[in-house]
Parts: C-alpha cells; structure tokens; sequence
C-alpha cells in the first residue's frame, strides 16, 4: 500500500539531540540536505575557477554561463547599483537551485519545501532590502508607498494597498517557493503510490503520468529559484532606485 | 470478460488506495514546529558559509577569468588588426614594385621595339635603294636593248634581203642600195610595228 504523501516532507533527526539552551538545534535530514547543496555548489564553482584556460573546459564554462546568467539578470532587473549583491543573489540563487534539484533525486529531502526555510530567506531579504532602501533614501524611501500621478482622493487607499502588498512581500515570497515544491512532490508520491497499488495491469498511466512530472518538477525546480531570484532583484531595484 | 476484470481492478485499487491515504493522512510536516529552530540555524550555517566562500573566494576569481579571457581576447584582435594594417602595407609596397616593374617591363620593350623599328626601316631603305638601282639599271637596259633593236632589225633585213635578192636574181646587190630601201619602208611602216 502507499505511504502517505506527506511523509516524505518529515523532518528527523541524525545523530543526538544537540541544544542550545532551550533551543533545540540537532542535526536533520534538511541540515544533511543544506551542506550537500552547498558542498555540491562548492565544488562545482571552485572546480569551474580553479584554471583559468582560455578556451573553457565543461566545468569552466558551466561556472561562468552561470556567473554570466545571474549577473544579467541583476543588471537587468535591478541596474548597475546592485553590484555588490551579485555574490548575494548568486548564493540564493544557486542553494535554491540546488536544493529544488537534490529534492528531484528519489528518497532525498527538499529542503525548500518547507515554510520556515523559504520564510526565512525571504524574511531576510525583506530586512534587507527595506534596510539598504532607508539607508540610500533615509525617509525618502517612504515615498515607496506614494505613487506619483494618483489623484488625492484616491491616495490614503493606494498608500494602505502599497503598506500592504509591501508587507506582504516575505510571504508571498516565501509560499510561492514552499507551496510549489510541496505541491509537486506531493503530487509525484500520489501518482507513485498509484503505480503501486494499480501494479502491472494498471498501474502504467500514473507511471507514465510519474514521468511527464517529473520533468515538470525539473523545470519548475530551476523556474522557482530563477523566480525567488528574480523578485529579490527587483525588491533590490526598488530599494536602490526609487522610482515613485 | 478480460476488459471488465481490468476495470474493476483499477476501481477497486482506487478505492483502496485512496482509503489507505485518508487512514493515513495527518497534517503537513511542514507546521510542526519542533526541528524550525533546527532548521534556522542549519541554513544560516550553511547559507553564512555557502555566501562567504562564494563571495570570499570563488567568485573573484571565475570575474577574474572572465576579466583575464576579454582582455586576452581584446589584445589578441589588436595584434590580429596590426598584422593586417602590416600585410596591407606589405601588399602595397609590393604592388608598387609590380606596378614599377611592369613600367620598367614597358620601357625595355618600347625601346627594343623602336631599335628593331629603326633597324628594319633602315635595311627596309637600303633595300628600296638597291631594287631601285637595279630597277633603274634593268630598264638603262631595256632602252639601251629598244634602242639598238630598230638597227639591228634594220641590219637583219638589209643582210635577209641581200640574200634573198642573191637567192631570187643570182646577181650581188649593192649593200648600200638595199640599205637605203630598207630605211626607206620601214620608215614609212615602223609606226605600225612599234606602236608608238
């Protein structure tokens, strides 16, 4: 019979139980997953730029397609003011990556289909971004929530809406990557425990309905870390050049 | 019979399964709160070391690569474009050489055509003087020949008819008296025989 869905997403400890205090900080199959993503990136990069030959190696060129892609897609989104973020939003970008695609290996845990990982990067970017934004503009960084060419009467509405769409950019942030990671595994463990439990006579279309997701979740994977990445640029972009 | 017993078997392992996932469902791992503490720190860990290797190390050098590739690329267009302003150089010092040449070519032939010109006109003139002369001197001859033909054929009838005269009569004529009827008659016709 098939294991619940769910299960695959619980968290258990390896190892004893480690505490601080009251805090209780032992080491987890997603802290496992979290050093493997970010040793896996480690060695990929140090590998990619340990020669510099002139003509690339495949390694070489993988490091520096993506360098190259990342500090496009901030110079387009957030201009030329954001580039002591690149190694930043390069980090974010690739642990989120990462993670979404160890999480594609069978019997692997996705470390960023949870709410409290995905919330707390996002949280971190919104301090941030708020930070850096009254640090450039001082209060002037207010005026955010003002929207130039709005008539008066209108404006105690808008300047409510903008408070709030603003605040609500760590959560939207955060679910967006949760909800999609957790959803599409979900969805891949129900079809898989189909396949089960329909075995040889039936279980042949949620296997082939398995195998068209999972190249679904592949590309999702790297869609929804190109779009936390993305939205960070342009919450950066707001913050370095206020527009309103 | 073998289609129905497929069909049924997949409804009923729906039924199945689907009570297997209600008996078993519980609430999403994610809101349990016991491992967030856990998990916060595990990501600022790993996230902290991840950006400060990535920033620290890693990524100065891949810019730097790139940096070093560009410029080496950007040095090596130079020299290309300076070894084609030198072969461009070359070539046109070379085209001039042929160019040169060509017109020294010219020259040498001109004059070796106008020698051999001058030389043939002047065999070509020394020839006409020679044919001239010969010419000049066949024709002395012709006249001289025209000329003495009238008194030779003159000579010949006055010695034919004495001959004859001889032969027809038996009796020696007078040279003289002959002589004198000859000139006589071929004054009258020698218009008609000569022609002019």
């Amino acid at each position: 019979m098939a294991s619940n869905p769910m299960t695959q997403f619980n968290v258990h400890r390896i190892g004893p139980e480690i505490k601080i205090g009251t805090f209780d900080i032992s080491f987890t199959n997603a802290s496992l997953f979290m050093i493997i993503s970010s040793v896996a990136i480690l060695l990929i990069f140090n590998l990619g730029s340990k020669k510099n030959s002139l003509i690339p190696n495949k390694i070489q060129l993988l490091a520096e397609l993506s360098y190259m892609f990342v500090s496009k897609m901030i110079s387009d989104t957030a201009g030329l003011k954001a580039k002591p973020y690149f190694a930043f939003i390069f980090s974010l970008f690739m642990f989120v990556l990462f993670c979404n695609m160890f999480g594609m290996i069978p019997y692997t845990f996705t470390v960023t289909s949870h709410i409290i990982v995905t919330f707390v990067l996002a949280a971190f970017i919104f301090i941030g971004v708020t930070v850096i934004g009254f640090i450039k503009h001082g209060f002037g960084y207010l005026k955010l929530f003002v929207p130039s060419g709005v008539p008066a009467v209108l404006l105690p509405l808008i300047v409510v809406i903008e408070i709030i769409s603003y605040l609500s950019r760590p959560i939207s942030l955060s679910v967006r990557l949760f909800a999609n990671m957790m959803a599409g595994h979900t969805m891949m463990k129900v079809f898989g425990g189909f396949v089960i439990s329909l075995g040889i006579v039936g279980g042949w279309l949620p296997l082939s309905f398995s195998v068209a997701l999972t190249g679904l979740e592949i590309l999702v994977a790297f869609l929804q870390a190109y779009v936390f990445a993305i939205l960070t640029c342009i919450y950066l972009n707001d913050a370095l050049n206020l527009h309103h | 019979m073998i289609k129905k017993i497929y069909f049924q078997s997949i409804f009923f392992s729906f039924l199945f399964s689907l009570e297997a996932f209600a008996a078993e469902s519980g609430g999403m791992p994610q809101l349990n709160p016991e491992f967030w503490i856990s998990q916060i720190f595990w990501l600022t860990l790993t996230f902290g070391i991840l950006y400060i290797i990535l920033s620290k190390l890693i990524l100065p050098k891949i810019s730097d690569n790139l940096e070093s590739r560009k410029s080496q690329i950007l040095e090596n267009i130079e020299a290309a474009e300076k070894q084609r302003e030198n072969s461009e150089e070359k070539l046109k010092e070379y085209e001039k050489i042929v160019s040169k040449s060509k017109l020294e070519a010219k020259d040498i032939f001109n004059q070796a055509r106008e020698k051999a010109l001058k030389d043939i006109n002047a065999k070509k003139e020394v020839l006409n003087r020679q044919i001239d002369e010969e010419i000049d001197k066949a024709e002395q001859e012709i006249k001289e020949l025209q000329n003495g033909a009238a008194e030779k054929i003159n000579k010949i009838a006055i010695e034919t008819s004495s001959e004859l005269i001889q032969k027809l009569i038996g009796a020696e004529v007078n040279n003289s008296s002959i002589s004198a009827i000859v000139d006589d008659l071929s004054k009258r016709s020698g218009d008609k025989y000569y022609g002019n």
